[in-house]
């Protein structure tokens, strides 16, 4: 049974590494990774590492990549254009120097255990609560630089992506503050809806000072029994 | 299952990642294939875990997964800071820091 899936999850593990290299559209290059880290999930699983898949689930296929589905959404991830051919060739062989180099320094490394199929399985290995003593007995140092380097993570980020007005340059600040506004323009009487009332009793002002020719002419041509009582109304 | 083929798996991803990182241009799609490095790491780190039946190389997998959110949460404000400037989502138009 395990063998079983352990061949299912890596292979799907496998399929979406390619998927992420090969397809075009960042979107779907995302969702090709998160394939990916459930088939990885599934292996931890199959090492008898708990804690370690959920937090893979929980934490890497779930918010990890919820935060890269957003920017994917927000940039745009149009197609790109290829590589030049020298990458494109030199690439992959490099990579595949790469995996040669790893299977001679890993399966030839001569180590016992690599054949066997682990330790014995003790109660309690890989469950949070073991993981949860190590790190705060023994690992509680690389615990606490790891909280450190999140907060530092999240505070550059704010300041990355926030939108700075540092940037730009004076001349267009000084555009922009001298340019003439309407009146009540970013008041709360705008926000109230003064400005309309402001111009409805303007436009008021201008028919009755317009006088009643144009008023006629208009109520001529467009001979509507709804605008003539409208301007009925208002010159009453 | 032996510990062996968890290596096997775990070499093929890290290559992919690396020939991605090396043939895409888009930044997103090279984080992801970092990501994708990442997790090699993690399987190799989680398979020596069961291998020597301590439980030290799942707490260094843990570790990795946050760096590796550290890394991503910094990659994608650069991205998104890029974006804003209305310059080019490409790694070879970005070569202003070139030696």
């Amino acid at each position: 049974m395990s063998v079983f899936f352990f061949f299912l999850a890596s292979i799907i593990a496998i399929a979406g590494a390619f998927g992420v290299v090969m397809l075009r559209n960042p979107f779907y290059s995302v969702l090709a990774l998160v394939c990916h880290l459930i088939a990885l999930a599934v292996l931890f699983l199959l090492l008898r590492a708990e804690f370690v898949a959920a937090a893979q689930v929980v934490v890497y296929a779930g918010a990890v990549m919820v935060l890269y589905l957003f920017v994917v959404a927000y940039v745009g991830g149009g197609d790109e254009v290829a590589a030049g051919t020298a990458l494109r060739i030199l690439g992959p062989l490099f990579a595949l120097a790469v995996a040669i180099e790893l299977f001679i320094a890993m399966l030839g490394s001569g180590l016992s255990g690599i054949s066997g199929k682990g330790a014995p399985y003790v109660l309690g290995f890989g469950t949070p609560a073991q993981i949860g003593r190590l790190f705060l007995t023994s690992y509680l140092l690389p615990f606490e630089v790891a909280s450190l380097l999140l907060l530092v993570a999240a505070i550059g980020a704010v300041v990355l992506a926030r939108r700075r007005r540092g940037l730009e340059d004076d001349l267009e600040l000084e555009r922009r503050l001298r340019e003439p506004r309407p009146a009540y323009t970013g008041t709360l009487a705008e926000g109230a809806g003064v400005q309309r009332v402001l111009a409805a009793i303007a436009a008021t002002e201008q028919l009755e000072r317009g006088g009643g020719a144009g008023e006629r002419d208009r109520r001529g041509l467009a001979g509507s029994p709804a605008g003539t009582s409208d301007g009925d109304g208002q010159e009453g | 299952m032996a510990i062996g083929w968890y290596l096997v798996v775990s070499a093929v991803i890290f290559s992919t990642g690396a020939a991605g990182v090396l043939t895409r241009r888009n930044p997103l799609v090279i984080l992801l294939c970092l990501e994708l490095m990442l997790n090699a790491a993690n399987l190799a780190l989680v398979a020596f875990a069961r291998m020597h039946g301590g439980a030290a190389g799942q707490v260094f997998a843990l570790i990795v997964m946050v760096v590796a959110a550290c890394e991503v949460t910094v990659g994608l404000g650069l991205i998104v800071a890029i974006y804003r400037r209305n310059l080019p989502i490409d790694v070879d138009e970005m070569h202003e820091l070139n030696g």
